[in-house]
């Protein structure tokens, strides 16, 4: 077990950024946890990464408790904040000596390592951090956080505000990583991230709302989920699907709509009703779940209104 | 009609080639996506549009004024969100609104009539003496938007509004839009949710500076025989040299 959470909990004056928060993950595994800025990802990262402590519960990484043994913890973890912090007056080949030396190691020593995502921005080893491009200052924050060549890794939203192709090459590296049994916890706000870990937990205001396999994530079977489709004007159809009876939520997905029932018959009518209005190339068909319609639906079960007093 | 019009616009930086000879219209009233990987080009389009950056070469006029001569002309005619930047987080609710509607060049009794009005279509009447950095996200994104279109713009240009927001929020923030455009705005977004490309009435994919193409999310996935947005963009974006790492 590389990470062991128990019962977590923080607050920061009113706020409670995590609340009994327990998971656990396997040795070498790629566990993501995805949930909305002000989640509390940030919080639990900064706690396993012995920054902060928690007001309660506790948590060991590889066996080491976060509060006696933060030295041992801090020798065999990599970190990536989410706000770039290397310095930027210091050059790109600065940097990484810098980080090189305070672990008590080389650059030479464990390139290998870094060798595939280095090579990117090798080239510019001589300009300093603070000029990079946003992609390049991440694959040096990457290489930073693994110079040590540490057992387990944290990544707190290294692709927030990455577009879609530096998102894929990200992961791709991340994978390489993995495969060098490093055990990685990551978090991102961008659901189809989901896919490409072994496990993922869902977060929302600081509450862990599940823990699963990417593909087993499965409603209660009372509960259908609808693709709606149509020929133009999709937008229009929202608020009329809203108004049906059964339907217990309704959002735009893309090109579709994904409507949710609740009961078999209620569906059955509801699929009656949508058939009567003679919707130019309707496509009305039964769909499993993905991230977002899981994620959404946790969240509407977690009582939106009384968010506002509580959260703040 | 032509709200925006575009015509070999030309923008460079020293050497660099930041928007190489791009021409595009955007249509009164419609949902206009601006796509492409970082350092495509994007934000200096958006920067020239909104009057804040001047063009090295090329024809534009934006709500029917000229982008050289009448930026102020532009100013008053346009609204801007982004997500980095929208709120002042130690003003409360009501001062934000009066502060951006007044420099929006509103009238003080315009805007205490409208204020009431504007707090109650978003449920916020009970918050609006709280400080912006006390209420969450979702509310943030949905009043920053609200702020942006308040002295009713001909034109609204949204910088990534949505990022990080959770997925019903970032569906309601959506459905805002499209109510706005219901009353004529005209909207300019840019987006990394690929998802939200599909809500667009057209969709430009910017890369290396260029336009790579310029259709509705329709015709796009039906000429690059793509299932989705993202397969679209993939496909374009990936084909560029120097897109991020320049």
């Amino acid at each position: 077990m590389s990470f062991v959470i128990n019962n977590i909990s923080k607050s920061y004056e009113e706020t409670r950024a995590l609340r009994d928060v327990s998971f656990e993950t396997n040795e070498g595994e790629l566990f993501g946890l995805i949930g909305p800025d002000g989640a509390g990802k940030t919080s639990l990262f900064r706690i396993l990464a012995t920054l902060i402590f928690p007001d309660e519960g506790d948590a060991s990484v590889k066996g080491f408790d976060i509060r006696k043994d933060f030295r041992e913890i801090r020798k065999i973890l990599g970190y990536m904040p989410g706000r770039f912090s290397l310095y930027h007056d210091l050059s790109v080949k600065e940097n990484l000596e810098f980080y090189a030396t305070v672990f008590g190691t080389t650059i030479a020593e464990n390139y290998d390592l870094i060798k595939d995502i280095y090579a990117h921005i090798e080239p510019f080893e001589n300009r300093l951090a603070g000029k990079l491009s946003g992609g390049m200052k991440q694959k040096l924050a990457l290489s930073c956080a693994l110079i040590h060549r540490p057992d387990v890794l944290i990544l707190d939203e290294p692709t927030t505000g990455v577009d879609a192709v530096s998102r894929k090459e990200f992961w791709d590296m991340l994978k390489r990583i993995q495969k060098e049994g490093i055990t990685i916890l990551v978090s991102t706000p961008y659901m189809d991230e989901a896919a490409l870990c072994d496990r993922v937990g869902l977060i929302q205001h600081g509450k862990l709302l599940s823990v699963s396999k990417p593909g087993d994530l499965r409603f209660d079977e009372a509960m259908i989920l609808y693709s709606f489709r149509c020929k133009s004007g999709i937008y229009e159809y929202l608020s009329k699907i809203r108004g049906l009876q059964g339907c217990s939520s309704a959002f735009l997905f893309g090109d579709e709509i994904h409507l949710l029932v609740n009961g078999k018959k209620e569906a059955e009518e509801l699929e009656r009703a949508i058939k009567g209005w003679n919707v130019p190339a309707l496509s009305l068909k039964q769909i499993t779940p993905g991230i977002e319609d899981y994620f959404m639906a946790l969240m509407k079960s977690e009582k939106h209104d009384d968010l506002m007093s509580e959260e703040h | 009609m032509d709200i925006i019009r575009v015509k070999d616009l030309v923008k460079k930086f020293g050497s660099f080639v930041a928007n190489d000879h791009l021409t595009f219209h955007v249509e009164e009233g419609e949902i206009f996506g601006f796509l492409g990987a970082n350092g495509a080009g994007k934000t200096t389009v958006m920067r020239i549009l909104c009057g804040l950056s001047a063009p090295t070469s090329g024809e534009i006029m934006v709500a029917g004024y000229n982008v050289y001569k009448e930026r102020e002309k532009i100013k008053q005619n346009i609204g801007y969100m982004s997500q980095k930047f929208s709120l002042y987080e130690d003003l409360t609710v009501s001062e934000n609104i009066r502060l951006y509607a007044g420099i929006y060049g509103m009238r003080k009794k315009e805007i205490l009539n409208r204020e009431d009005e504007l707090l109650e279509r978003l449920k916020m009447e009970e918050i609006k003496n709280k400080f912006i950095r006390d209420i969450p996200l979702g509310w943030r994104q949905k009043l920053a938007f609200s702020v942006a279109i308040f002295h009713q713009p001909r034109i609204v240009f949204l910088d990534e509004p949505t990022g990080g927001v959770d997925p019903i929020t970032r569906r309601q923030f959506w459905e805002m839009i499209h109510e706005a455009t219901k009353e004529g705005i005209t909207v300019f977004v840019t987006t990394h949710y690929m998802d939200e490309a599909e809500y667009c009435d057209r969709v430009t994919i910017m890369v290396d500076g260029r336009i790579a193409d310029l259709d509705t999310p329709r015709k796009l996935k039906e000429k690059y025989n793509a299932k989705n947005m993202n397969e679209v963009f993939l496909k374009l974006a990936r084909k560029a040299k120097n897109g991020d790492d320049k």
